[in-house]
């Protein structure tokens, strides 16, 4: 019906003289995974708050578990470290960088080797494991969902570390690297809300 | 939306009961709409709006007749239920015929005529009085029939329970019916009788609704809309029928294997007959001495861990209560008669009757499946 | 490969240019064609393959539909056994909804909203290769359920809890074998594929825009899929978060949904329709989008109300969330409850009448061409206002009480999801069929097709409505003869195999136009979006030279340098 050849359109106008920038894409993916594991968390929570109380037999939450105040103090700071070492990248102070790249690690480590700790104590000294009753079923589910994204965040963030101490890493990176701190931000916040419903409101 | 509303609230016609053997929708139903896709798009357009009104009328003026129809007025709610739907399908049946009469002007109007020229035409973006009008009259259209229907949530399911009211509490089970009556204090299975309600002094009835083991949902169209059975969870519905007789249903939520087979009658009696079958209920069962040899088999057998007959050691609760078996007309949960032969033919194989019901084959013997069969039909 | 002179601009280095159209690389052998395909990061293979596995797809459920029908043709029928049907409603209403719908809708985005928006690929190719390697692992797990446990005979250990798995028949003591895990690990692969393909839309249609491509220009399918991706990202998430906790309560003892420890079977129906819903709207959305590309360039004139357009989808996405419990009133919420998801159901229906309201103004004082894709575009109008008038009368809650779960809701679903969405999706594939494969399907064939799925449509879903008003409880493998269901069904299923005869007849046409059918060239429809600005099929980098556009309607511009689009924005 028309031609064989198709045109293209170019348009004309003043605006199109303007630079055209758009957001970074991996921003607004990162952005619209948290989405995603936003949903997913809340279900969890949903689930746990509804299940407070409601365990038949076994062990309660207020005999077993102690506040984790060291390794959420530990977590919550992390989300500040790596914000320093965004800075330092910016100011391509790759020094510094590594550094608080470094502690940010440590201190996601420490959380980690805690609750290690804690769910030794939970298994064999109170007996509590996922199959014990509704408390330990949402416990560990909604603990170790947290766990397994600080587990993925660490595996990401060391990877940057090593390449950062290879000298591979480049103020070019600097976007990617934001995007990561971005997922390490949203692992504390979620650590927030299951510290709150889990230490505070649950117990 | 009166709740019993009179008859011939909205559309009188309804009323008149045709014929009373025509239950089946669709003799007439066929003719109107076997019609309508034509093979001309105007004619089709144009017929699908006025094929499928008439197609919403003619159906639902023969289901008023079916003995699962949700068109009741033989109990409250299903009566108030009936008049709602009326005024609903009335509003929606409105919208439909000006918004597709809008449709199939513009498709048939607008259409390119061959000989045109292959100019476009205007090109038109919106207009925001239109756009702002079809905004706020559908919003109209929506606070009606929510304070429409809020009325008649709050009607139903806040009503005070009367001091004499029947209570029975329906326990589902895979893949039959439990009735407990706690104020007369016996158990019956798959047909519950309640008494006709007299509307001077209502003796509605108030269902508790649970369930043994999965899902159910306790469904009579004529009497009322359903509820589920919900294992750990207490549901709560009621009945207040005006017309005596046997009302159908069934499971109405998926529960497994024989769903399909999980039936449900309604004995509506007046007050004395509901009366004397009651105390019926409350007997032990009968123990005639020439079923000894049967109740021997049935009391050696199995059978009890399942099933309870008052009055003798067996007590089991996976089952339906036997103590009147006969009293019943159907067993099986409705998927067969209750006749001495196909009681036999049930205990010897229930795949017979329903292949997915959990109660097994009791490879007996056939002169022990004479005795227990025999022992049952003393079951009054 | 780069051997042309062809600019080729940024957004391009993670794509595999071979800009050989697919036809011209069966010229290799065939292994090396197929090996093409697999390691594709190209967004328009990616969303061939989508809508070549959906169609397949389709013609399994659709079998699967056909057993359904012929059971119930009659009362009492023995063609298959209660198990074998439980299995097999399962999986039809398993495999309609997340291995037809969700990825023939997906494949479509994939395909289309690079090419619309002017991008040369989606913002992220190989996530969009592993989205789709996952859906297609998700249907495949699904299928080998038939063939895994017990056998072939009485179909295996295909699931058999129904589409929407209520607890506790999902728990090992109700379900044994391995028919839940099946579903649960199938539907968590999928899942895994659908957040990943939602998350890439996302990110294509706001960073991939070409220049001069505002948010207030992109074309209304991409505005549709951005808040479709959205949808899918809080709903499928939920369902996923459900399915988990599934697994836990079968795999390792837990207690979430085991009412026998104080778990709930109620949370799970929560939970399920959280997800069950707005999946709804994400099926029924790019139904939405196809019709509004499709009824404006065949009545010639730009779409009614674009801002009420954009608005109202957004608004359907919002109100959408908050409706789930609909699907409820009988698990005994309290009447506030029931009164609060009365309203916010039938609010739903706002937005949705503007467009439908809309469509209808853009047909106004146009110049409508009946080609195939308009009929069925037309065809969708009229039954989709029929299905959202059914919708709104399954919203008022007491009327709920009475057809909740009955063939009355059995019909109107499917008048939405047959007459709503698959009407748009034949509406779509012959709409953009000849930009895919740079041939026209037959006209003449797509006019029989639509009429015989019309007459075949409307005797199986309109009378389906009826034994609703009679009683008729869903997932039931038989019925009494006394109910009077009968004879209704007999027709609905004649009406069913009349529909497999239309659908049999638009295969034959896409496999004979695809070798035979007449060349396409770059805008058959003379229509105004970008995608018509390249060759059918186009290059694998999409533009020649990156698009500039100044309106939303770029190639309307090109056509009438004298009446500009973008004087009236």
């Amino acid at each position: 019906m028309s031609a064989a050849t198709p045109t293209i359109p170019h348009a004309h106008s003043a605006a199109s003289a303007e630079p055209w920038v758009m957001p970074y894409k991996g921003r607004v993916g990162m952005y619209s995974l948290i989405l995603a594991e936003s949903a997913i968390f809340i279900i969890f929570v949903i689930a746990y708050i509804y299940y407070i109380g409601r365990s038949t037999y076994g062990p309660q939450p207020k005999d077993v578990l102690e506040v984790p105040i060291l390794a959420s103090i530990c977590l919550l700071s992390s989300s500040f470290t790596i914000w320093l070492a965004e800075r330092a990248l910016h100011k391509r102070a790759m020094g510094m960088f590594s550094a608080w790249w470094g502690g940010t690690i440590l201190l996601g480590l420490i959380f980690m080797i805690y609750t290690a700790l804690e769910w030794k104590k939970l298994i064999y000294q109170d007996g509590l494991t996922v199959s014990t009753n509704l408390f330990g079923t949402t416990y560990f589910c909604l603990v170790g969902l947290h766990a397994f994204h600080v587990i993925v965040g660490l595996t990401m963030l060391s990877l940057v570390f090593l390449f950062g101490l290879m000298g591979k890493l480049t103020p070019n990176h600097t976007e990617r690297v934001e995007v990561l701190s971005l997922y390490w931000h949203f692992v504390d916040a979620v650590w927030v809300v299951v510290f709150t419903v889990v230490y505070i409101v649950g117990r | 939306m009166g709740d019993e509303g009179g008859p011939g609230d909205y559309l009188p016609a309804l009323n008149e009961k045709a014929a009373p053997n025509l239950r089946y929708a669709s003799d007439r139903g066929s003719d109107s709409a076997l019609s309508f896709p034509s093979k001309k798009l105007i004619r089709s357009l144009r017929a699908a709006a006025a094929g499928l009104s008439v197609l919403l009328l003619t159906s639902s003026a023969y289901a008023i007749n079916s003995a699962t129809s949700v068109f009741s007025r033989d109990a409250t709610p299903a009566s108030g239920s009936y008049s709602l739907q009326l005024f609903v399908y009335a509003i929606t049946i409105g919208i439909f015929l000006v918004v597709g009469g809008l449709g199939t002007y513009a498709v048939i109007k607008f259409r390119a005529k061959p000989g045109d020229d292959k100019s476009e035409p205007v090109q038109i973006f919106g207009s925001n009085q239109i756009e702002l009008s079809w905004t706020i009259i559908p919003i109209l259209i929506v606070v009606v029939l929510f304070l429409t229907s809020a009325r008649m949530i709050f009607a139903v399911q806040d009503a005070k329970q009367p001091v004499n009211s029947v209570k029975v509490t329906a326990i589902g089970h895979q893949f039959w019916w439990e009735f407990q009556y706690p104020d007369y204090g016996f158990t019956t299975a798959n047909e519950l009788h309640v008494p006709v309600s007299d509307p001077k002094t209502p003796t509605p009835t108030f269902l508790k609704l649970s369930s043994a083991d999965v899902i159910h949902s306790f469904w009579v169209p004529r009497l009322a809309g359903k509820t589920d059975m919900i294992p750990a969870r207490v549901n709560e519905m009621w009945i207040d029928p005006y017309k005596p007789g046997m009302y159908l249903g069934q499971c109405n939520q998926y529960c497994g294997t024989e769903h399909a087979k999980m039936l449900l009658r309604v004995y509506v009696q007046p007050r004395a007959e509901f009366d004397a079958w009651a105390r019926n209920q409350q007997k032990a069962a009968a123990d005639v001495a020439e079923a000894r040899a049967g109740r021997d088999v049935f009391e050696s057998q199995s059978c009890i861990n399942c099933h309870a007959v008052k009055g003798t050691i067996a007590n089991g609760r996976f089952g339906p209560d036997l103590t009147h078996l006969m009293s019943r007309d159907t067993i099986a949960a409705g998927a067969a008669q209750n006749t001495p032969d196909n009681l036999r033919r049930w205990i010897e194989n229930p795949e017979v009757f329903k292949s997915g019901s959990n109660m097994p084959a009791m490879n007996l013997s056939p002169e022990q499946l004479t005795q227990v069969t025999a022992y049952l039909s003393t079951l009054k | 490969m780069s051997d042309s002179a062809l600019p080729l601009l940024g957004g391009v280095r993670d794509v595999t240019i071979d800009h050989a159209p697919p036809r011209v690389t069966s010229k290799g052998t065939f292994l090396e064609t197929a090996h093409s395909w697999v390691v594709t990061v190209d967004h328009k293979k990616l969303g061939i393959m989508y809508i070549v596995y959906s169609l397949l797809f389709l013609v399994v459920a659709g079998i699967e539909a056909m057993v359904i029908r012929v059971q119930l043709a009659i009362p009492h029928n023995t063609f298959v056994s209660p198990q074998v049907y439980n299995r097999v409603f399962t999986m039809h209403g398993t495999t309609m909804v997340f291995f037809v719908g969700m990825p023939i809708l997906i494949g479509f985005a994939n395909y289309l909203i690079p090419l619309m928006i002017g991008a040369r690929d989606m913002a992220f190719p190989r996530l969009n290769a592993f989205s789709f390697w996952m859906s297609a692992l998700g249907g495949v797990v699904l299928y080998y359920s038939f063939i895994g446990g017990v056998g072939l005979s009485n179909a295996g250990s295909a699931p058999d809890m129904g589409w929407f798995a209520y607890a506790p028949l999902t728990s090992k003591a109700f379900s044994r074998g391995h028919s839940t895990d099946y579903w649960t690990i199938s539907l968590l692969i999928s899942g895994v594929g659908s957040i990943g393909a939602a998350i890439n839309i996302i990110a294509t249609t706001i960073c991939m825009r070409c220049k001069g491509m505002t948010m207030f220009r992109l074309p209304l399918l991409a505005w549709i899929y951005l808040v479709q991706a959205v949808l899918i990202l809080v709903a499928v998430s939920p369902l996923t978060a459900a399915q988990i906790m599934l697994m836990v309560d079968r795999y390792l003892g837990g207690h979430f949904f085991d009412t026998q420890a104080g778990g709930s079977a109620y949370i799970w129906i929560h939970f399920f329709w959280i997800f069950g819903h707005p999946e709804v709207y994400v099926l029924v959305l790019p139904a939405f989008a196809f019709a509004n590309e499709i009824i404006p360039t065949f009545s010639r004139k730009a779409i009614f109300g674009y801002p009420a357009m954009v608005a109202a989808t957004v608004a359907i996405g919002f109100v959408s969330l908050g409706v789930w419990a609909h699907h409820m009133f009988t698990v005994g919420m309290t009447s506030v409850s029931n009164a609060f998801f009365t309203l916010s159901t039938m609010l739903v229906a706002v937005p949705t009448g503007i467009k439908i309201f809309n469509w209808v103004a853009t047909m106004w004082g146009g110049k409508i061409r009946f080609a195939t894709p308009m009929i069925f575009s037309v065809g969708f109008v009229f039954q989709f206002l029929l299905a959202g008038l059914t919708g709104i009368i399954l919203s008022v809650s007491p009327v709920d009480w009475q057809l909740h779960n009955s063939y009355f809701v059995v019909a109107h679903f499917h008048y939405v999801l047959v007459g709503g969405i698959l009407f748009m999706i034949f509406a779509a594939i012959y709409y953009w069929f000849p930009k895919m494969t740079g041939r026209m399907l037959d006209e003449k064939l797509g006019k029989i097709h639509f009429w015989v799925f019309l007459i075949g449509f409307h005797l199986t879903f309109d009378f389906m409505h009826i034994p609703g008003f009679l009683g008729m409880p869903r997932h039931i493998y038989t019925y009494e003869p006394d109910r009077g269901w009968g004879p209704l069904n007999m027709i609905v299923t004649i009406g069913a195999f009349i529909q497999s005869i239309g659908t049999l007849i638009f295969v034959y046409n896409l496999v004979h136009s695809y070798f035979k059918g007449k060349e396409a060239g770059p805008d058959p429809w003379d229509a105004w979006t970008l995608e018509w600005a390249t060759t059918s099929p186009p290059p694998s980098y999409n533009f020649a030279v990156e698009p500039v556009v100044g309106s939303r309607r770029p190639l309307w511009d090109v056509k009438h340098p004298d009446d500009l689009d973008s004087q009236w924005e």
